[in-house]
């Protein structure tokens, strides 16, 4: 597996280019090129989920071997961390472009947009591969300018002032990570993830040290959505086409956002206890302001983005919790339960959210609105979207026996074991206003009676949107099995210990 | 898009192949001077901009030009791509792994494949800044139009 | 350490910029003029006193050089900003077609 990581950013490169060039003498080859490269990068990333088994492989690009213990070329670490990543984009990925092989043909130039996804999954994939700060960033921003050109797809008013907006706020984060890089850069004189940890560790210039983290907490917010810095998922999540507000929502802000800063405040710096509530603190506005924002929503997708930022904040409390923990040091089980929930409900989330925006996408699709007031009774229409949308909303709103209540459930007890008692109410009151939330979608896209004076003529969309659709739903139950141990300790566990042991990391990769 | 006058056009017809020759000294020296694929490449694509500023080119032109340099800028990246690929499927199995002898420091032809790269990456931002060009180009043509 | 503030002066400039300013090209100017701050501040951290443009040369092995990381790094970003700026460059052309305004006032479809 070793030599092999490079092919998760070189495929879907080779895949991108070559769509380019082919499409414009061969019909059709756009959707075979982009099904081949994802259900390759699919297969890849399950076979190095369950290879890796808690070891970190590292392959050096270009085999340059680190000087007097030095590293000085680029790395690409493969963990466990990493490898449920990649599994989340790769196997999201490979059910979006399925679906898009008839979502998208509404659309002129496909083969702009099978170019573009696999640029954007390229991008992802180097992003959580990289082991360098500044490889992040470059790969950080192939996945975000293919992303910015993707929700522009459709060139109609709103799309257009969307991307817009998520340009300017996207190129501001990323000058802000590029500023924080320089001033890593300036103090460690390395860029490494690993080597940064060792040489800033023993003794950091306090202020200097927050700066930068502060920076890279705005930076990678404002990637994240985290609540002061949400203003555009809203408007870009809801306007682009179907499939990629599922990749957007289901996996961009994860990769790009939540991991990097998970893996650079766990294995980069020292676990303070400032930066620790602030991230909580975050996580909890998130959390709350997030839902009550998508309460009032009567646009199908706007409400599923303004859930996308307050199930995020699920994720940034209790990586928060888990945080504040491990920088006390009196309880490391709890620290890891909470991490674990975070974890849980990440994978979780890119599950049942990527379904409701295909949901949503199919929707629109056979009825051509996304107000929730002009539908109503579709469930006779179109059961199979009605069957895997009241999955996914069930999912969402932490009802048993579908995996979001298990997370939600870990996260809960984690905070209540680590005496959070009021975050864990929160947790609680906000799982219940999403469930009437999402009652409300159901009722009124699927169960309400049918919109009086149109004569519809509405029926199933096609197979490969169903087929997305079913899978997903079945992957909603399915993944309910991560909270039984024997799983749990082939998923989850590996990936928890990455985190909370960050010297295992910094030792492996140094190779000391 | 109209273009200019006569003396513009004959400067331009002078200096573009000048241009172009020192976008290409850059490119292939790039690996013993500042300068390299990036640099080079804009010049090159800068000479070219020059033509079609001066000259003007009428719309269908345009479009016929803007597919040649798409295509031309995606062949240049699969070729860049597979010169590292070589490097991990041949010998070593490393990515990006310099598989030619390396020779003398200093002389045109050394430091291995890195020439290559530079002359991949050369043509390759010449034709991707000659297609954003063109595109905003197009752009404009269909506002007035 | 004046250069640096001054650095960060600028990136203040162009923060300004996109705040304040109402036309869409020039808050992408603004955004410009932050990106540029932040290059220099990279180029300004590779400096080494004395130092001259990294180029090995054979004949005087213990010479001092510049550090050439953030150099490079500098050019990564410039051709990163590039793509960055041209796009949104085409967007706003785009825009511009759509609502015929380029006024960030009047372009408000998207709200709630």
């Amino acid at each position: 597996m070793n030599s092999l990581i490079p092919l998760f950013v070189a495929v879907p490169l080779a895949g991108a280019f070559l769509t380019m060039i082919l499409a414009r003498y061969l019909k059709n080859i756009n959707k075979y090129i982009g099904l081949l490269v994802m259900l390759m990068l699919a297969a890849m990333s399950l076979i190095a989920i369950t290879t890796a088994r808690g070891d970190i492989s590292v392959c050096k690009v270009g085999g340059w071997e680190p000087v007097n213990g030095i590293p000085i070329g680029i790395y690409m670490v493969l963990d466990n961390f990493t490898a449920l990543l990649l599994c989340i984009i790769n196997i999201v990925g490979f059910l979006s472009i399925v679906y898009s092989l008839t979502y998208i043909s509404r659309y002129t130039s496909e083969s702009n947009y099978y170019a573009l996804f696999c640029l954007m999954v390229a991008g992802m994939n180097g992003v959580v591969l990289s082991g360098d700060l500044f490889n992040i960033f470059v790969f950080l921003e192939i996945a975000a300018i293919s992303s910015y050109a993707l929700v522009a797809f459709g060139v109609e008013k709103e799309q257009l002032e969307a991307t817009f907006k998520y340009q300017v706020l996207g190129g501001l984060a990323s000058l802000l990570i590029l500023f924080g890089i320089g001033l890593i850069y300036w103090k460690a004189k390395t860029l490494n993830i690993a080597d940064v940890k060792a040489a800033m560790g023993s003794s950091p210039d306090k202020v200097h040290y927050m700066l930068i983290q502060l920076l890279f907490l705005c930076g990678f917010g404002l990637k994240a959505a985290v609540i002061p810095f949400h203003a555009w998922l809203p408007d870009a999540h809801s306007s682009a086409p179907s499939p990629i507000s599922a990749m957007l929502s289901g996996v961009l802000i994860k990769a790009v956002g939540i991991y990097v800063l998970i893996r650079i405040f766990f294995n980069m710096f020292l676990i303070s206890n400032e930066i620790a509530v602030l991230i909580t603190t975050l996580g909890a506005l998130s959390m709350v302001i997030g839902v009550f924002l998508a309460i009032g929503q009567w646009d199908i997708k706007r409400l599923l983005a303004y859930h996308s930022i307050s199930q995020m904040g699920y994720v940034i409390l209790s990586v928060g919790m888990g945080m504040i923990l491990l920088a006390r040091g009196t309880n490391p089980e709890i620290a890891s339960l909470a991490i674990a929930g975070g974890l849980f409900h990440l994978i979780n989330h890119a599950a049942f959210k990527s379904l409701l925006f295909l949901n949503a996408g199919a929707i629109e699709y056979r009825t051509g609105t996304r107000n929730l007031k002009e539908m109503g009774g579709l469930a006779r229409y179109m059961p199979a979207t009605s069957a895997t949308s009241f999955i996914a909303s069930m999912s969402i709103s932490g009802i048993p026996p579908f995996n979001g209540f298990f997370s939600k459930l870990i996260i809960i007890i984690a905070a209540v074991m680590g005496k959070f008692y009021l975050l864990a109410l929160i947790a609680v009151i906000v799982s219940i206003i999403t469930l009437a939330s999402f009652l409300k979608f159901q009722r009124y896209a699927f169960y309400n009676k049918e919109h009086a004076g149109e004569q519809r003529n509405l029926k199933e969309v096609p197979f490969p949107m169903v087929f997305s659709m079913v899978v997903l739903g079945i992957l909603c139950v399915i993944l309910s099995l991560v909270a039984i141990p024997q799983v749990r300790d082939i998923v989850l566990t590996p990936a928890i210990n990455v985190l909370t042991d960050p010297q295992v990391y910094t030792s492996t990769i140094l190779g000391i | 898009m109209k273009g200019m006058t006569i003396i513009v056009k004959k400067t331009t017809q002078l200096i573009a192949g000048i241009v172009f020759l020192y976008g290409i000294y850059v490119i292939v020296h790039g690996h013993l001077s500042p300068g390299g694929g990036f640099a080079g490449g804009v010049i090159i694509a800068g000479s070219f901009i020059l033509l079609i500023l001066a000259n003007g080119s009428d719309f269908i032109n345009l479009t016929r030009e803007e597919t040649g340099t798409t295509i031309t800028e995606n062949l240049a990246i699969l070729f860049f791509l597979l010169i590292s690929l070589a490097g991990m499927l041949l010998g070593a199995k490393i990515f990006f792994n310099n598989w030619l002898p390396a020779g003398k420091v200093g002389e045109l032809i050394s430091a291995g494949v890195i020439p290559l790269y530079n002359i991949f990456v050369g043509i390759e931002v010449a034709a991707s800044i000659l297609t954003i060009f063109l595109a905003l180009v197009i752009f404009k043509e269909e506002i007035t139009k | 350490m004046t250069v640096y503030l001054l650095c960060f002066i600028l990136f203040l400039v162009g923060l300004y910029g996109v705040i304040t300013r109402r036309n869409l090209v020039k808050i992408v100017i603004s955004l410009s003029v932050m990106e540029f701050s932040v290059f220099l501040f990279l180029a300004l951290i590779g400096y080494v006193h004395h130092g001259e443009a990294p180029i090995v040369d054979p004949a005087s092995p213990d010479a001092i050089y510049v550090d050439p990381l953030p150099q490079a790094m500098v050019l990564t970003a410039i051709v990163i900003g590039l793509a960055t700026t041209a796009m949104l460059m085409s967007v706003i052309i785009r825009i511009y077609r759509k609502y015929r305004t380029l006024d960030i006032r009047e372009i408000n479809n998207l709200r709630g």
